[in-house]
């Protein structure tokens, strides 16, 4: 188990200098998540043009797999209509938790980075919190999101 | 459980003497590698690991002794039965208490409280009634008071801590008075290693006549306890942290206190007779043991604490202080490493945060270095919001650790800054 698989260096950057940290005000809608085993805790926000999400920013504490990985979506569902973030969350969870699911550079970009958190399964709900609660602010839905 | 004195100048020429190498030969799972490093295990305070006698007597007598126990008139049931009550006896001798009859076996610290919970306190509580605990309790330590609470309308006081993680005596002095039906309180404090001078508080809580509850779940394991010395009324504790097995702990109960105790749960083994009119409940300590007990894990207790005595409490608490010094020291070397808890009297437990590197990764990367230690909020919420942290690493050390472990575990430390910042 190489800790750079974890650790790469897209992952550390992103830790480092998370993109689209911060609230935005007003939201089309927003919602909370929590990883209680950690105590990881971010509020996604989101914003729409039509169907497309036009700008999403996060805001909370969390590892650096948290913070790099909520990074990394805010970069990459910018632009995309829900039904595509929708199947890039179901891609992203196949990259998760399935040890041998292809990782599509294509499909994935900068989120290939993450391929490396399947090796460590304690950290999996790490990458996947934000995703999540992503899910449930686009879904609208006014209920804290958990991992439990 | 005093604080033992401090650590000598040269703890390592004293630890020596300790001959560590021949106690490590006894635990058969340290000699492992992990990661292909050797394991550093230093995540005691969840649960401490087995000497083989441990193993062998719970291996022995599922091979050799097995049966249900009481009222077995065959051979098998004979020894079982002597097995188990003998453990229970050396559970007495160990926290010196009066009478084997108040020693319960549970499942473990968190069944004991919720049985005082709900059979000694439940039954008079009424709205407006006020039980005090302490800023520092483990969950096991607030959510059966705070169910209580719910259900009756009585009130969950917490006396605050300090900075350093120590209970504050002079607001527990002010917070005490003719509401307060229980103090129940943490011997040692599992996120922080704080002591907590019980006795003190015990002395307070008599003189208003209230009755004491005392969480040894992180005590009982690093120095010697005695229930009649301490003057508590309640001392609860679990097998798994003093090096036995899993699955079976204490509740020891001042016995008048426990005699005029309703039955917590029914069923076979605390019964004297049974019609459908009435049934009258069995002696102390059955009463509060229905169903077939963890037999196994009391021959195992049994065990653990037959080792313990070997070595001798003394000599643990010694041992562990000078262990904790040297990671205090090896740790606050560290650039941008803060301890969390720092009062002058704790357990061998070293909580801390580094730089802006949250805990979670902390474990990760000291896992792939062989080191084991806890991250998260260690069942103690209270105690991360109070100092504004969400998660701390935790490295809690038992008498078979090593400087050597310490210093692999600052290694670690160092390797963990060099990879995320």
């Amino acid at each position: 188990m190489d800790l750079k698989d974890l650790y790469r260096d897209v992952i550390i950057d992103h830790n480092r200098n998370p993109r689209n940290f911060g609230k935005l005000d007003p939201a089309d809608a927003h919602a909370d998540g929590h990883n209680p085993l950690c105590g990881d805790q971010l509020t996604m926000y989101v914003n729409f043009d039509g169907d497309v999400v036009s700008e999403v920013k996060f805001e909370g504490t969390g590892c650096a797999i948290s913070v790099a990985s909520a990074s990394l979506l805010t970069e990459a569902v910018r632009g995309k209509s829900k039904a595509q973030v929708h199947a890039l969350f179901t891609e992203v969870h196949r990259l998760l938790t399935e040890q041998d699911a292809p990782v599509d550079p294509d499909t994935l970009g900068k989120l290939a980075a993450l391929s490396g958190v399947r090796e460590f399964p304690a950290r999996v709900k790490c990458a996947s919190l934000c995703w999540h609660t992503l899910n449930a602010a686009i879904e609208r839905l006014a209920e804290p999101v958990t991992t439990e | 459980m005093n604080a033992a004195s401090p650590a000598s100048p040269d703890a390592r020429i004293a630890a020596t003497s300790f001959d560590v190498t021949a106690i490590r030969r006894d635990f058969p799972i340290l000699h492992q590698q992990v990661h292909d490093q050797p394991l550093a295990y230093l995540d005691n305070a969840a649960s401490s690991q087995r000497p083989q006698s441990v193993i062998d007597a719970i291996s022995g007598y599922y091979s050799h002794d097995h049966s249900n126990i009481h009222r077995g008139v065959h051979t098998l049931s004979q020894r079982a039965t002597d097995a188990y009550e003998g453990a229970r006896e050396k559970v007495r001798s160990f926290i010196n208490a009066a009478d084997t009859k108040e020693i319960i076996f549970v499942r473990g610290t968190t069944e004991a409280v919720n049985l005082v919970a709900q059979s000694f306190v439940r039954p008079g509580l009424k709205a407006g009634d006020e039980i005090l605990i302490s800023a520092l309790e483990h969950h096991a330590n607030i959510v059966p008071w705070q169910l209580l609470c719910e259900l009756t309308g009585a009130v969950l006081k917490v006396i605050p801590i300090s900075t350093a993680g120590e209970v504050d005596f002079d607001a527990f002095r002010k917070l005490i008075g003719p509401r307060t039906k229980l103090l129940a309180l943490a011997h040692v404090s599992n996120a922080l290693g704080t002591i907590v001078p019980v006795q003190e508080f015990i002395a307070e809580a008599r003189r208003h006549g209230v009755p004491v509850l005392l969480d040894g779940a992180q005590a009982v394991a690093h120095g010697a306890v005695d229930v009649q010395a301490l003057n508590c009324d309640f001392y609860c504790f679990s097998s798994h942290k003093m090096l036995g097995p899993t699955g079976i702990g204490v509740l020891y109960g001042r016995r008048q206190l426990l005699d005029a105790m309703p039955p917590w749960q029914g069923g076979g083994d605390m019964i004297l007779s049974v019609s459908f009119e009435k049934t009258t409940f069995n002696q102390l300590p059955y009463k509060f043991e229905a169903g077939t007990p963890h037999i196994a894990g009391g021959v195992g207790l049994g065990a653990a604490i037959d080792y313990l005595q070997a070595i001798g409490m003394q000599t643990i608490a010694a041992r562990e202080q000078e262990l904790l010094d040297y990671a205090t020291a090896q740790l606050s070397e560290i650039p941008g490493l803060r301890i969390i808890g720092t009062a002058p009297h704790k357990a061998a437990v070293v909580s801390f945060v580094l730089d802006r590197i949250h805990p979670h990764d902390i474990g990760t990367i000291l896992d792939t270095r062989g080191v084991a230690i806890r991250t998260g909020h260690h069942c103690a919420m209270p105690v991360m919001s109070f100092f504004k942290v969400p998660a701390t690493a935790r490295a809690s050390l038992a008498f078979y650790n090593t400087f050597e472990e310490i210093d692999q575990l600052a290694g670690a430390l160092r390797h963990a800054r060099e990879v995320l910042l």
